[in-house]
């Protein structure tokens, strides 16, 4: 699709509109893995609720933008072997280097931190690695 | 209970951004990691649309002492880069390659994902739980730098 790029656009302003209401009125920085990440493994403390809040808010827009949007089918690989490796790499992975591509991508190379920025280098270098070997050498995605 | 608001205010903003962009579709993804495929140049654009809101942001906490809710803000950015940083984001990086799925876009998909979500994001939360434990070991290896 042509207008894909435009969606990309607009939805990318909405990510970062996200994250700088989180920023200016929460003091936080907006990251998936941490909000999420520390919700499991207890180190949310008082902010508890208010990553449940926000967590909540991102299972329940697409809901309700679902009926006025186009049709949107993810794709996910119904390989059930490649989706427990997959997810167990994203969790223990984004807790290890402490965020992920809305952390240290989106929030943290917008404020030129060296941490975001070489750990968006080394996810992106790491997945492009992944996909040619997964996909193009071994055949499995 | 404004910091309830404004958590779920940001996070339907999130939510919302990550539907619309199609960044929860993981041929977009993969598409884009895929530069010896059909390459998708999406994900540049979302991330790119992204930072404008948040550049602005970073400029307007950089003049403030504390949140609009009178929250602290986050502390400038360390520059440590240690061995965590670099073996975690590879890490993620290839599990991100191989299912084109990243935390953000796992919660936003929940509600029509699939059963493959539920096991993507039931792995995740495991692999959470257990990252503590594996940060705890790569703490005390002796640094080899």
């Amino acid at each position: 699709m042509e207008q894909d790029w435009i969606w990309g656009l607009i939805g990318g302003l909405l990510i970062g509109t996200g994250g700088a209401f989180y920023l200016l009125f929460n003091g936080r920085i907006m990251g998936a893995s941490g909000i999420i990440g520390s919700l499991v493994d207890g180190s949310a403390g008082n902010t508890k609720w208010e990553k449940l809040v926000f967590l909540a808010g991102v299972v329940l827009l697409p809901i309700l933008l679902f009926p006025v949007y186009r049709e949107v089918d993810p794709h996910i690989t119904d390989n059930v072997a490649v989706l427990v490796a997959a997810g167990l790499l994203v969790g223990v992975g984004t807790r290890i280097a402490n965020g992920c591509t809305s952390g240290h991508g989106v929030c943290g190379i917008s404020r030129l931190s060296v941490r975001g920025i070489v750990a968006t280098v080394c996810y992106i270098l790491a997945g492009g690695v992944g996909v040619v070997i997964f996909r193009h050498l071994l055949g499995v995605i | 209970m404004k910091r309830l608001i404004f958590a779920f205010i940001a996070g339907g903003f999130f939510g919302a951004g990550l539907f619309v962009s199609g960044m929860t579709d993981t041929a977009k993804v993969q598409g884009w990691l895929d530069v010896f495929g059909a390459w998708d140049p999406t994900l540049a654009f979302v991330m790119g649309g992204a930072m404008i809101p948040m550049f602005i942001a970073w400029a307007i906490a950089k003049k403030r002492t504390a949140s609009v809710l009178g929250t602290p803000l986050p502390p400038p950015p360390s520059s440590r880069i240690d061995r965590k940083l670099i073996i975690g984001s590879v890490l993620f990086g290839a599990g991100w390659g191989l299912a084109g799925i990243c935390p953000g876009p796992s919660i936003a998909s929940l509600s029509y994902g699939g059963t493959g979500i539920y096991i993507f994001v039931a792995a995740m939360l495991t692999g959470m739980v257990l990252a503590p434990f594996l940060r705890t070991r790569l703490d005390k290896m002796v640094p080899a730098e």
